[in-house]
């Protein structure tokens, strides 16, 4: 069990002011190091005592990664830069609303100017027996706390559980997976692009990791092609309380209609399952089709498809049903049901 | 360093939770050193292939051209579970050492073949060949004693299965019986269509042994699988290796390695 103390452990701090020497300091301390971008993720681990990194890698005076610069027709967001400074962001807003009002569905107002989109989508999950420091599989053990008979699990997963069952617990996520964005990572040995959607990795393929990232290697920037810019953008989040609380269930869509048919469309949900899923089944069935009520009942039957509730968490899959529905159709025509 | 990593479970229990997996190194370069060792003593060291007995020319004429030694049914359990074997193997440990993919279905798949296989051959073994072939004998025991006495005497032929053959086979039965009695009970830790998950089917320093032993089981086959691959494709047990496939062996290996006396001669067309 996590013992809170006020007062942060001992480790070596780095501040490097460039992102070559940040990747220098990862590759010379792979998995003993530890990133920390606004800290807001890394202060729970540390000050719990349950992640004990020997060396701290602060990313905070890096300039270079900070700010939303055009890019190739769309826009390039450095890793660090804040979920306020997202919102913010005028060109965000204007032609990529969905981003912007996802990054503002984040947490608190407090949070959201120290908390970064690059540490909002490689946050660790938060399910609490494993944010408590039980040995679970996440954490290396044999047994999922959360997926036992009595166990709490109301915010868990109903998708893609593979003995694990927390889930991803970011809002910017899903928003970029629906633009097609992709995530530009570093290491020692140079640079490579991975799509959004396969930055999150669920327990099958990795049970300790939600992303890509290897030890050695930086999350630099986001970059989000022109290609869905001013499209017919949605984005909701259900949760709990209004303000600082984690999706139960969230999703985002991007769609290009021609009149009321969808000529192409997104959509990514998450809070389902340990990462953010595309439905990419729901996508297909939905194109070419009349955006009107038959249709988004059908992608919301589709979408749930395959689900499995745990014992608490069931009203998840209606949740999701209806959130699908109402990205296809909007809010105003979709009628919650049980 | 231990061998067993340990964890806290919520009743303040200090449980062991798996092996430490540097196992998987140790286990895979000594199964590697064995080879190199082997590979070098058998080129440079090794006595010659000479046997202190021999089968009496009007004898030998008797002895059909190709022996039977392993029927079809044997044969096909051989290699169904050596396949099942290595999908175990790349599946548990190549995730371990960086090769990430979604490995659990594929692992528990070729477990319930593996255990199939074995029950399957358990039961052909006891009621359907000679079973008692494959374990050491009162003759295997005299000979290692008569060799110990005097060490550089040849040896003598075999019987159905040389001595050493009949020992991997007693540690490779031990291994895969922990392997996949653990392997079953651990499927209720997953899920699977066959058992309804319950996490609490034991407590928890009971899983973490099960855990423990089937870490220890599958490590110790990462070495054993390696040594009877090595062993396979040897030139000097050729002969042995396509009797796995083609279920013969030729007669001017079997009189030179065999004693009919131990392990009497059949024609294939008489298996």
């Amino acid at each position: 069990m996590a013992v809170i103390h006020d007062i942060m452990p001992a480790f070596e701090l780095f501040q490097p002011p460039t992102v070559e020497g940040a990747v220098a300091l990862l590759d010379r301390y792979r998995a003993q190091g530890w990133v920390m971008a606004g800290g807001l993720d890394s202060f729970d681990w540390l000050k719990d005592r349950i992640k004990r990194p020997s060396v701290l890698i602060d990313l905070s005076q890096i300039k270079e990664l900070r700010g939303v610069r055009p890019w190739n027709g769309g826009l390039e967001i450095g890793a660090m830069t804040t979920l306020t400074e997202v919102v913010r962001d005028p060109v965000v807003r204007e032609r990529y609303s969905i981003l912007s009002t996802g990054a503002e569905a984040a947490a608190s107002p407090q949070i959201r100017n120290q908390g970064t989109i690059g540490g909002n989508v490689s946050q660790d999950a938060r399910c609490w027996y494993y944010r408590s420091g039980w040995k679970c599989y996440r954490a290396g053990g044999n047994i999922c706390y959360a997926d036992t008979p009595t166990a709490i699990n109301r915010e868990h997963a109903i998708l893609g559980a593979d003995r694990c069952v927390a889930v991803n617990p970011s809002d910017t996520a899903p928003a970029l997976i629906a633009l097609d964005a992709q995530m530009v990572i570093r290491n020692s040995k140079g640079e490579r692009v991975v799509n959004a959607e396969d930055y999150f990795i669920g327990p099958g393929i990795d049970i300790m990791h939600m992303t890509v990232l290897q030890p050695g290697d930086l999350l630099t920037a986001i970059r989000i092609p022109a290609a869905w810019a001013g499209a017919h953008f949605y984005f909701e989040k259900v949760r709990d309380r209004p303000v600082w609380d984690f999706p139960l269930v969230n999703i985002a869509s991007a769609a290009v209609l021609s009149g009321n048919r969808i000529d192409r469309i997104r959509i990514a949900v998450n809070g389902v399952a340990a990462h953010p899923v595309r439905l990419k089944q729901v996508e297909d069935a939905v194109t070419g089709k009349l955006r009107d009520r038959a249709t988004a009942d059908m992608a919301g039957q589709l979408a749930i498809q395959g689900a499995k509730p745990l014992q608490h968490n069931g009203y998840k899959v209606p949740l999701m049903r209806n959130l699908v529905r109402r990205a296809i159709r909007g809010v105003e025509e979709a009628t919650w049901a049980s | 360093m231990g061998i067993v990593e340990w964890a806290r479970s919520p009743w303040g229990e200090d449980v062991p939770i798996h092996i430490a997996f540097y196992l998987i190194w140790v286990c895979a370069i000594a199964g590697l050193l064995f080879m190199i060792v082997h590979a070098i003593w058998a080129r440079y060291f090794a006595p010659p292939d000479a046997y202190a007995d021999s089968t009496p020319p009007e004898e030998a004429a008797r002895i059909p051209e190709k022996i039977a030694r392993h029927s079809l049914a044997a044969r096909m359990f051989h290699w169904v579970m050596a396949l099942a074997m290595f999908v175990l193997l790349f599946t548990a440990f190549l995730p371990r050492v960086g090769i990430k993919f979604p490995w659990v279905t594929y692992h528990w798949i070729a477990g319930i073949v593996l255990t199939v296989s074995i029950i399957y051959h358990i039961i052909h073994a006891t009621f359907f060949m000679d079973f008692w072939s494959i374990w050491p004998d009162k003759a295997d025991l005299a000979e290692i004693s008569r060799r110990l006495r005097s060490a550089s005497s040849l040896p003598r032929r075999d019987a159905k299965y040389p001595f050493a053959n009949k020992m991997y086979h007693a540690v490779i039965v031990l291994t895969g019986i922990a392997v996949t009695a653990t392997g079953v009970f651990m499927m209720w830790r997953v899920r699977t269509p066959i058992f309804p998950r319950n996490p609490y089917l034991f407590g928890d320093m009971t899983w973490g042994l099960m855990y423990v032993l089937h870490g220890l089981a599958g490590v110790g086959l990462i070495a054993l699988v390696m040594v009877h691959v090595y062993f396979a494709v040897r030139p000097d047990k050729f002969e042995i290796t396509k009797s796995m496939i083609v279920g013969t062996m030729n007669k001017e290996f079997y009189l030179k390695h065999h004693d009919p006396e131990r392990w009497a001669p059949e024609s294939p067309s008489s298996k």
